[in-house]
C-alpha cells in the first residue's frame, strides 16, 4: 500500500527522516518494500522568469532571457505558445534531468538530459518546461496537463529548486501490510501505527457534519443475508453539485494512484485510501421503491457493472437491490443502471461491511476485481463502516456538494461498533512467553500509545482493546504487540534452557533410505527431483494405453496448466523427460536417480488422503554404450549393499511395458513378488526422442522394498580350508535361461558355494540356435580339505544334471 | 683340475657377458647352480671317483666356485634387472598435465545435501525426523493451524485442490499437527518435504521443499528460538553471522516473526546477494498459537513452543550460489555433477 509522507503528517507529527521513519516502520512489522521519493528522477530544474523576449522571424519559436536567481541569466530558445516576458515557469539548466517526450508534447518517452543547444543560429542554455516533463499531471498540479509552458505562481521564488514550490518533494512508502492487520490498510491506520511508534499522538480525521433537518420518509434498507453483511449503513444527501474536487484531493488521490473523477466518486476514494472503508454512491432516481435490499442473488439473476460488463449470478453471490433489481454486486461494483451521472442530484451513500470470503469468492468466480473487493477481502471492521461514512458526509460539508439529510440508516445486530473489548491477562505469562522480562512502566508506555488503555495491578494487566483491532484476543498477542514496540534487539538467545533433554535423529527407516541414496551414488548416479506433477501427455510419450492403470492419476482441480495437471502414478516418464532435456543440451551421457512419492487415488474412499507410494527410478544413458546388464549392475548393487537377493525374469505380460524393449526388460522380483522392472527404453521411443542413445530405466516400488532395507550387518566365518575353483563351458541352446542353468547346478552340490557366468559365445564355431556358456565354480568345504578326485565327482555330477534338464553338454 | 674349474669359471664369465635378458641370465644360471643338474654339483658328484686324500682339496676349490658364481650370478640379475626397469619405466612416460580420467562418483541432490546439514545440526539437539503426507486433508494443512476457510492468510499461498476437501500440502507445519495429535510434550521434531503452491515464474517452482521445525514443552520462550535460530545460522552460513528477528505474521505462531541472517557474502556492509541490506531473510518462525496447542489437545497453559520453517531451495541457492530455483527440478548433468562429494 502506497503511503505518501506528506498525507502520513495529516494525522501525526512526523520529526525524524523518511529513512529513520522506515526503520521504525520496518521494526514494528510494516516492512516498506520502496521508498521513493516523487520526483526523484528530475535533477536541475530550477523557477526562471522570462525577461524578455524575441520572437525567431517565420518560426513558432522565440529567443528568451531567463532569469534564474542565483544560477544567472540564461538565454534560452521556446516554442511554447503561453510563453510571456514575466512570467515565471520551470527552467531545466543545461546538465538538468527531466522526462522526454513524444511529439504529442504529452506522452512520456524516458528521460533526458539537457545539453546546451542552437536553434535557427540562436544559442539556448537550458529549457522552459512543462508539467509533464516534469513528471507532473493535472491532479498532482492544476495547469500541468497544458502541453505548453507549466505556468507557475507569482510568487515562486526564482532560481529555487523547483521540487518544492510544485509538490514534487513528497515520498512514497510502499507498506507490506500483513493479513492480520487489516485495520492498517489506510492512512489512517499506518498513522495509528506511527503515532504508536513515535509516541505522538494522533490527530484524528474531522468527522462532523450538520444536517439540513430534512428526512426521506418511505426510504427503507433491509439485510436479508446478514451472514454476509453483518452492517450496512446508508446516508441521504440531496441538492448534489457534481463538479471537480479541490486540488488538495486531487493531489493526494493522485500520489496512491487514483485518477480524479468527480468530488462525490473521489469523496468515496478518498474515505477508502483515508479510513480503509471502501464506499458506494447510488443516484436515488435509479433506485426502486427508494429502498435498498441485501441479498443472495437469484440464480441466472443478471447484472451490468459501471465498467459495462455483464455478469450471470447466483445464490453465492451477495447484491444490492432495489425495490426489484440488483443495483450493485456487493463490495466489489455498482450497476451501470445506478451509478452517479453528471446530472446525479440525490444520492444514497452506501457504507458496509460484507463478510470477507464470500467477496473473495464471488470477486474469484466471476473474475472481476476492483479496490473495494481487494479491499473487502482483506476484511473491515465495523468501527470504520461508520467512522467512514461519518468522514465522507463532512467531506460532502467541506467541499460543499451536497445538502445532507437526517435520513441515515444502519442495520446491524452491533448496536455501538465504538465499544472497546476488555481483556486481562498475566503479566508473568507474558513476559515467560517472551523469555524476558519488560519493565511494567514500558508495558503502560507501549500499550497506552496502542491506545489500549492499560492498567496494571499486580500480575494483572487490563486493557481495553480498541474497536479495529479484531485480531487481539489473547495473552500471546498482547506479548506480540509488546515486544514489536519493545524492540525484538532485547530478546537475548537462550538454549532450552527448561526443555527436557530427547534423544534425536533419523530412525532406522529413514536412515536405510539414505543409505539406498548414497549406494546409488557410488554407482554414479546423480540424484535428481522432479515435478510431483505431470500430464497425460507425459504418459502419451511412454506409449501407455488409454486404458492401463497408470493412466488413473488423481488430478488437480486447479492446475496452472495441463502439463502439470495430474499426479504421477509412476516416475519414469519424468526420468525419460530428463534424459531427453540432457541430451538437446549435449549432455552425451548420466546416470540418474529419483527418489519421491507416487499417488494413488482410493476409488471407494474418495474423502480419504490418498494412497501415497514410494518410488525409486533409475536412467542409464551414454550415446549407445548403456547396455541392460549396466542397469542391473544398478540394482544388483542395492541387493548387495542391503544382502538381498533379487530374481529377475522376462516379463509374463509384456504389453504392461509398451516403453520397453521387448528383448531387453525384465521384472524384478523380492522373495517371489514383482517389485519392479527394469529394461531398455524402447526403439520407438529412443529412435523419435534421443536418436542415437540407449537408454536403461528401471522403477522399484520402495514401499514394497523398504522393509527389507533394514537388514543389520552379520559376519560371516571365512572358509576354514582353501576354496577350490573349476571353469566349465557349456553348450546349451539360445532359449535356456543363465538363472535355470545356476539353478540346478546349486542343486546338485552342496559343496557349490558360488556359480558365476564369466564367458558367453554365439557364432560360426557353434551350431546355430546354440550358446556356449563359460562359468566359473567355487567350491568351498568347512570340515575337510578338498582332493582333485572329489571335486571332479561334484563337477560330474553337475554336468549329468545339466545334460538330463537342459540337454547341455560340455564344450 | 684347478684348469678345468678356471675354464669353467671363464665359460660362466663369456656366457654371461653375452647375455642382456634376466630370464636368460637365469637359465644360465640353473646350468651351473640348480642343485640337481647344474654343472657346479655335477662336479661335486665327481668327488667320489677321487681319492680320499685328494678329496677336501677338491671340494674346497668346488666351494670356493661355488661362492663365487652365486655372487657373479646376484650381481649379474641386479645389474639385468635394473637396466630392465630403467627401460620399462623410460617407455612408460606421460604427461601428468593431461586430464584425469573421468570420475564416476555420483551425487546426491543439493536439497538433499542441505536437508542432510539442517537434520544433523538438529538431530544433536534432541529432534526426530517426521514425514508426513504430501496430499493433506484441509484440516491439517489449514484449519488446525488456525486458518479457518474465511480467513485471508489462505490468499497468502495458492492452494492446489485435488478434492474440496484435499489438496497438496502448501507448507510443512501440516505435519505438526499429525505429531501433536499423538505425541505427548516434550516434542521436538524436524519435518522435510515436498510442499506446493500455485505460483510459477522466475523466482517461484509449483512445487519446492520445507523443513519445518517444533519444540513443545514446558517453559518455551522466544528466547530459546533466537538460541536455536543461531545455531542453526552458524552452522549453515558460518560462525559469524548473526540473526535478527522482525515481527510478522503467520495464522499458527503468536508472536511470529521473520528471521534474517547477516549477509554471509559482505558481512553486513551491503552487496548484491543481501540487496545492499545487509541481511538475508531465510525463514518464518514464532511462537506456536494457543490455538493450535489446544486443536492438538495440548493444554496451552501448561506447555508452550515454537516453530519455525524454511525453503529448502532457498538455502541451497544461498549456500551454493544458485540462481535460479527451476535449475534444481531440471536434472541437468552438468549442474548435478558439481555436487559429488
Amino acid at each position: 500500500m502506497i503511503v505518501p509522507l506528506s498525507w502520513l503528517k495529516e494525522y501525526v507529527e512526523i520529526d525524524i527522516t523518511p529513512q529513520e521513519l522506515e526503520k521504525k516502520l520496518f521494526d514494528c512489522g510494516f516492512e516498506v518494500e520502496t521508498l521513493t521519493q516523487t520526483g526523484g528522477d528530475i535533477s536541475g530544474v530550477v523557477v526562471g522568469e522570462v525577461l524578455s523576449l524575441e520572437p525567431i522571424p517565420e518560426t513558432h519559436l522565440s529567443v528568451c532571457q531567463v532569469n534564474c536567481g542565483e544560477h544567472g541569466n540564461f538565454q534560452i530558445c521556446c516554442g511554447a505558445d503561453n510563453v510571456k516576458a514575466g512570467g515565471k515557469y520551470p527552467v531545466a539548466l543545461v546538465g538538468a534531468q527531466v522526462y522526454a517526450t513524444a511529439r504529442d508534447h504529452v506522452t512520456v518517452e524516458g528521460l533526458m538530459k539537457i545539453k546546451k543547444g542552437k536553434l535557427k543560429g540562436f544559442e539556448s542554455f537550458g529549457m522552459l518546461c512543462s508539467g509533464i516533463e516534469i513528471g507532473l499531471n493535472e491532479d498532482l498540479y492544476p495547469g500541468a496537463d497544458y502541453c505548453g509552458l507549466l505556468v507557475l505562481p507569482e510568487d515562486a521564488p526564482v532560481g529555487a529548486d523547483i521540487k518544492p514550490v510544485v509538490g514534487l518533494d513528497d515520498w512514497l512508502f510502499d507498506v507490506s501490510i500483513t493479513a492480520n492487520r487489516p485495520d492498517c490498510m489506510s492512512m489512517l491506520g499506518i498513522a495509528r501505527e506511527v503515532a504508536a511508534a513515535l509516541g505522538k499522538p494522533l490527530k484524528m480525521p474531522a468527522t462532523d457534519y450538520k444536517t439540513d433537518g430534512t428526512e426521506l420518509s418511505g426510504f427503507r434498507v433491509s439485510v436479508e443475508a446478514p451472514d454476509l453483511c453483518p452492517r450496512y449503513s446508508a446516508h441521504y444527501v440531496r441538492n448534489i453539485r457534481i463538479a471537480e474536487s479541490p486540488a488538495w484531493m486531487r493531489r493526494r488521490l493522485a500520489l496512491v494512484g487514483i485518477r480524479s473523477i468527480s468530488n462525490i466518486v473521489d469523496i468515496t476514494n478518498y474515505v477508502l485510501k483515508e479510513i480503509g472503508q471502501p464506499m458506494h454512491a447510488f443516484d436515488l432516481r435509479d433506485l426502486t421503491g427508494q429502498q435498498i435490499v441485501v441479498r443472495r442473488a437469484a440464480e441466472g439473476e443478471k447484472i451490468v457493472t459501471l465498467d459495462e460488463k455483464e455478469f450471470s449470478l447466483n445464490p453465492a453471490n451477495l447484491v444490492i437491490c432495489d425495490g426489484e433489481k440488483p443495483v450493485a454486486l456487493a463490495g466489489i461494483m455498482g450497476g451501470l443502471n445506478s451509478g452517479i451521472k453528471d446530472d446525479t442530484a440525490d444520492v444514497v451513500f452506501e457504507s458496509a461491511k460484507f463478510m470477507r470470503d464470500n467477496i473473495r469468492k464471488t470477486s474469484r468466480a466471476l473474475g472481476q476485481h476492483s479496490d473495494s473487493s481487494q479491499r473487502f477481502e482483506k476484511g473491515v471492521d465495523e468501527y470504520a463502516t461508520q467512522l467512514g461514512l461519518k468522514r465522507a458526509l463532512h467531506l460532502i460539508e467541506e467541499l460543499q456538494c451536497g445538502s445532507i439529510t437526517e435520513t441515515g440508516i444502519a442495520v446491524s445486530e452491533n448496536r455501538n461498533p465504538d465499544t472497546t473489548r476488555p481483556l486481562s491477562v498475566s503479566v508473568s505469562k507474558i513476559n515467560a512467553l517472551l523469555g524476558i522480562t519488560i519493565p511494567d512502566d514500558e508495558i503502560l508506555r507501549i500499550l497506552t500509545n496502542l491506545c489500549f488503555a492499560p492498567q496494571i495491578d499486580g500480575d494483572t494487566l487490563s486493557i481495553q482493546i480498541p474497536p479495529y483491532r479484531e485480531d487481539i484476543e489473547n495473552a500471546p498477542d498482547i506479548a506480540e504487540e509488546l515486544i514489536r514496540m519493545y524492540g525484538y534487539d532485547h530478546i537475548q538467545p537462550t538454549f532450552l534452557a527448561a526443555a527436557s533433554v530427547t534423544n534425536g535423529g533419523r530412525n532406522a527407516a529413514q536412515s536405510s533410505l539414505m543409505k539406498l541414496k548414497r549406494v546409488l551414488c557410488a554407482q554414479g548416479l546423480y540424484e535428481t527431483i522432479h515435478y510431483s506433477f505431470y500430464s497425460q501427455k507425459d504418459l502419451d510419450l511412454l506409449k501407455l494405453p488409454a486404458d492401463a492403470p497408470q493412466r488413473q492419476a488423481i488430478r488437480l482441480l486447479n492446475p496452472i496448466s495441463e502439463d502439470l495437471s495430474i499426479m504421477r502414478t509412476m516416475l519414469a516418464p519424468s526420468m525419460v523427460n530428463a534424459v531427453i532435456r540432457n541430451v538437446r543440451r549435449g549432455n552425451d551421457s548420466g546416470r540418474l536417480f529419483e527418489i519421491a512419492k507416487t499417488y494413488h487415488s482410493q476409488e471407494e474412499h474418495p474423502t480419504q488422503e490418498p494412497e501415497e507410494r514410494e518410488a525409486l527410478s533409475i536412467a542409464l544413458f551414454d550415446g549407445g554404450k548403456v547396455s541392460f546388464f549396466d542397469g542391473k549392475a544398478v540394482t544388483e548393487a542395492i541387493a548387495d549393499a542391503f544382502r538381498l537377493q533379487f530374481t529377475y525374469r522376462k516379463p509374463e505380460d509384456s504389453e504392461k511395458y509398451p516403453f520397453l524393449h521387448p528383448g531387453m526388460s525384465a521384472e524384478l522380483l523380492l522373495d517371489g513378488s514383482v517389485i519392479g522392472w527394469l529394461g531398455m527404453l524402447a526403439h520407438d521411443i529412443s529412435d523419435a526422442e534421443v536418436p542415437e542413445h540407449a537408454v536403461f530405466l528401471a522403477e522399484l516400488d520402495l514401499t514394497a522394498l523398504r522393509p527389507h532395507l533394514l537388514s543389520e550387518l552379520h559376519f560371516a566365518a571365512l572358509p576354514k580350508y582353501p576354496v577350490v575353483q573349476r571353469d566349465i563351458a557349456l553348450l546349451v541352446s539360445e532359449k535356456i535361461l543363465c538363472a535355470d542353468l545356476e539353478a540346478v547346478m546349486k542343486r546338485s552340490c552342496k559343496s557349490l558355494s558360488s556359480v558365476t557366468l564369466f564367458d558367453v559365445y554365439k557364432g560360426k564355431q557353434i551350431t546355430a540356435g546354440k550358446q556356449s556358456l563359460a562359468f566359473s565354480l567355487t567350491f568351498r568345504s568347512d570340515d575337510h580339505p578338498f582332493t582333485d578326485s572329489e571335486i571332479d565327482q561334484f563337477v560330474a555330477k553337475i554336468l549329468k544334471n545339466l545334460s538330463k534338464e537342459f540337454e547341455a553338454e560340455q564344450r | 683340475m684347478e684348469k678345468q674349474i678356471k675354464a669353467m669359471r671363464e665359460k660362466i664369465e663369456q656366457a654371461a657377458a653375452a647375455i642382456q635378458d634376466s630370464k636368460e641370465m637365469y637359465q644360465l644360471r640353473k646350468q651351473y647352480l640348480d642343485n640337481k643338474a647344474g654343472q657346479i654339483s655335477a662336479l661335486m658328484k665327481n668327488m667320489r671317483d677321487l681319492a680320499p686324500e685328494e678329496r677336501p682339496a677338491f671340494g674346497k676349490i668346488v666351494n670356493e666356485l661355488k661362492t663365487w658364481a652365486l655372487d657373479f650370478f646376484t650381481e649379474q640379475d641386479a645389474r639385468l634387472k635394473a637396466a630392465e626397469l630403467a627401460k620399462k619405466n623410460a617407455a612408460e612416460q606421460i604427461d601428468v598435465t593431461m586430464p584425469a580420467s573421468p570420475h564416476t562418483a555420483g551425487a546426491l541432490h543439493p536439497n538433499t545435501l542441505i536437508a542432510n546439514e539442517l537434520i544433523d545440526i538438529f538431530a544433536g539437539m534432541g529432534f526426530t525426523v517426521f514425514e508426513g503426507p504430501e496430499i493433506e486433508n484441509d484440516y491439517y494443512n489449514f484449519t488446525a493451524l488456525n486458518t479457518p476457510k474465511d480467513h485471508p492468510a489462505r490468499d497468502m499461498q495458492d492452494t492446489f485442490y485435488v478434492s474440496p476437501e484435499l489438496l497438496l500440502r502448501t507448507q510443512t507445519s501440516a505435519g505438526q499437527i499429525r505429531v501433536m495429535e499423538n505425541t505427548k510434550p516434550p516434542i521436538k521434531i524436524l519435518s522435510p518435504g515436498k510442499v506446493f503452491r500455485s505460483d510459477d515464474d522466475a523466482t517461484h517452482s509449483p512445487m519446492f521443499s520445507q523443513m519445518e521445525g517444533l519444540v513443545v514443552d514446558k517453559g518455551i520462550t522466544l528466547c530459546d528460538l533466537q538460541g536455536m535460530l543461531d545455531v542453526f545460522a552458524q552452522n549453515v552460513f558460518g560462525k559469524n553471522v548473526k540473526t535478527r528477528l522482525r515481527p510478522s505474521y503467520f495464522p499458527f505462531t503468536e508472536p511470529s516473526v521473520e528471521v534474517d541472517v547477516s549477509c554471509f557474502s559482505c558481512g553486513g556492509c551491503g552487496c548484491r546477494l543481501c540487496k545492499d541490506t545487509g541481511w538475508i531473510e531465510v525463514l518464518g518462525a514464532g511462537m506456536v498459537n494457543r490455538k493450535v496447542l489446544e486443536n492438538c489437545g495440548i493444554d496451552p497453559d501448561e506447555y508452550t513452543g515454537f516453530a519455525f520453517g524454511m525453503g529448502i531451495e532457498r538455502i541451497a541457492m544461498l549456500k551454493y550460489g544458485i540462481p535460479n530455483i527451476k535449475m534444481l527440478f531440471e536434472s541437468d548433468t552438468r549442474v548435478l555433477s558439481q555436487f559429488s562429494e
